[in-house]
């Protein structure tokens, strides 16, 4: 893959809480429209590699570009912006418990500043994609951890994102409501955004096509095993 | 727009508690601030009224003559600034002082011949009745032929006219003192309300929310908790006024002393301060908090 086409560019990328090593010297080029799988397993670094990308930690060393955004340089005012990049599926869902599942989703079209009749129509397709329509007054707290992810699901797609991060995207899931969700991401892949999986989940990256890499604790491995 | 108020009350009620609290401290100083400047209003009008009354007597010299006397009355017909002009003859002013002094008859009962002299007692217009105008029309006045003394109630009216500045200094003063605490309890109990959403809001920024996006619904709150604690402490003041006006209005002669409660206009500002109120420790909070 040629460097012009990478949408999200890591080099030599050091992630440290404190005094403990999160991630190690990690490069990695992610191409425009690739759909990626990052395994390993519990505590490897899966999540923290996600959350450099959307800021929600700062690198404790080296260089990440993200649609060309340089994350290093880049000022307060503008981080909406590189978020709004992104579709995020946190793993554990971060949905408002103040507001309901309507709200929630809704919220991401809100920020984008878009008409009250527009964003009504748009949310409740999608969460009857996401088969969670009959439940648009309840509150998060009265879901399942299913429901939520749903629900979570949703609002990370529905600002229609370039890059969607889903963090173990179905690890409250059976088999049903997982394929339900990938074939979303399926559907938002083919339209053309990247998709990056975090997940230990090994049915889902065993029978795949696409490029699956490993991380083991804090480091990339070259050789991705099956 | 409509949705982001229904939002902005419902939110409201989420915190009830700590809502409350900025509700009832703009109410208070709301109420104790304009409680204070009802008084003064009310006093102004009492004082201007007093100054309305405020009259300057000129007395003549013993020996004028009605035609001299003829002459200074329109000598000071000419001056601009008096508006009523009645002469006082000293049989006039001897029986009004013997009226007032009935208990020392005795007094009165020796006197060979009325030791008064005559005067004309001038009244200003609305305009001249400052001390300053006053006492350039008196030293005019004394100027004039046949005219011995001059005398109002200059010291009075000064000291009166300067112990109600010094009010209305300190009434600024303490409004302002209210204000600014104000701000300050706001702005802390803000902040605690934000810290109660920090969660909220960091997932709201996770997902794109701009700043200003965070910030838009607390504004409006914090505004509409400053129109609703202005509002009731406006109230509060109207009630606690027409309760004791009508004690006062059975001992006190109506004309006396009506007490009038605030313009419309007024009661706009003030509201509008209240909402100001919300606003300015909403901005403060908020800076602080983002910041984080
Ligand atoms: N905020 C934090 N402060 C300190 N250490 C952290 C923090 N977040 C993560 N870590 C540590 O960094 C390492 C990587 O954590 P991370 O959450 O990225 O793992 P993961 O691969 O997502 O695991 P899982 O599959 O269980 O979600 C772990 O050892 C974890 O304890
Ligand atoms: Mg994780």
């Amino acid at each position: 893959m040629t460097e012009n086409s990478s949408i999200i560019r890591m080099f030599r990328v050091n992630k440290r809480y404190g005094s403990k090593k999160a991630l190690e010297d990690i490069s990695l080029d992610i191409a425009k429209n690739e759909f990626l799988f990052i395994s390993g397993p519990s505590g490897a670094g899966k999540s923290t590699l996600l959350k450099l990308l959307y800021l929600a930690e700062p690198v404790s060393e080296g260089q990440i570009l993200v649609d060309g955004l340089n994350l290093s340089r880049i000022s307060r005012r503008r981080v909406p912006l590189l978020r709004r990049k992104f579709g995020i599926i946190f793993q554990d869902y971060k949905l408002i418990p103040t507001r309901t599942v309507f709200q929630n989703v809704a919220l991401v079209l809100e920020t984008r500043g878009i008409k009250r009749s527009l964003i009504e129509k748009r949310v409740k397709s999608l969460l009857r994609v996401v088969d969670m329509d009959d439940r648009l007054t309840a509150y998060p707290a009265s879901l399942s951890g299913g429901e939520q992810q749903r629900v979570a699901v949703a609002r990370a797609v529905a600002g229609d994102p370039q890059i969607i991060l889903a963090d173990e995207p179905t690890g409250s899931l059976d088999e049903d409501s997982a394929a339900i969700i990938f074939k979303l991401f399926h559907r938002f892949h083919l339209s053309g955004a990247t998709v990056v999986v975090a997940t230990h989940d090994k049915t889902l990256t065993s029978n795949t096509s696409s490029r699956v890499i490993q991380i083991r604790k804090g480091r990339l491995d070259e050789q991705p095993d099956c | 727009m409509f949705y982001y108020v229904r939002r902005a009350i419902k939110d409201i009620f989420e915190n009830r508690f700590l809502n409350s609290v900025t509700v009832i401290t703009i109410t208070l100083s709301v109420l104790i601030v304009s409680a204070f400047g009802l008084f003064f209003v009310n006093a102004r009008d009492l004082f201007d009224s007093w100054k309305n009354g405020v009259r300057i007597m000129i007395y003549l010299e013993p020996e004028t003559s009605e035609i001299q006397r003829l002459d200074t009355r329109s000598r000071l017909q000419a001056i601009s600034g008096i508006q009523n002009i009645r002469f006082v003859s000293k049989e006039e002013a001897l029986d009004l002082m013997r009226e007032r002094m009935k208990r020392q008859q005795s007094l009165m009962e020796n006197l060979r011949e009325n030791p008064l002299p005559d005067a004309f007692e001038v009244s200003l217009s609305r305009d001249s009745n400052s001390p300053e105008v006053m006492e350039f029309l008196a030293q005019r006045i004394e100027g004039l032929s046949s005219v011995s003394d001059v005398e109002y109630g200059q010291q009075w009216f000064e000291r009166f006219s300067n112990i109600f500045n010094l009010f209305k200094l300190a009434g600024y003063v303490v409004g302002g003192m209210f204000f600014i605490a104000t701000v300050f309890i706001t702005a802390n109990t803000i902040r605690m309300v934000l810290y109660a959403r920090r969660e909220e809001i960091h997932i709201m920024r996770l997902i794109g929310a701009t700043d200003n996006f965070i910030r838009f619904p607390y504004y409006l709150e914090s505004m509409l908790q400053g129109f609703v604690g202005g509002g009731i402490g406006l109230g509060a003041l109207y009630a606690v006024m027409m309760i004791l006006g009508s004690r006062f209005e059975q001992t006190l002669s109506a004309e006396m002393l009506t007490i009038r409660f605030f313009s419309p206009t007024t009661c706009f500002f003030i509201i509008g301060c209240g909402m100001l109120t919300g606003l300015l420790g909403c901005l403060f909070s908020l800076k602080q908090f983002l910041k984080e």
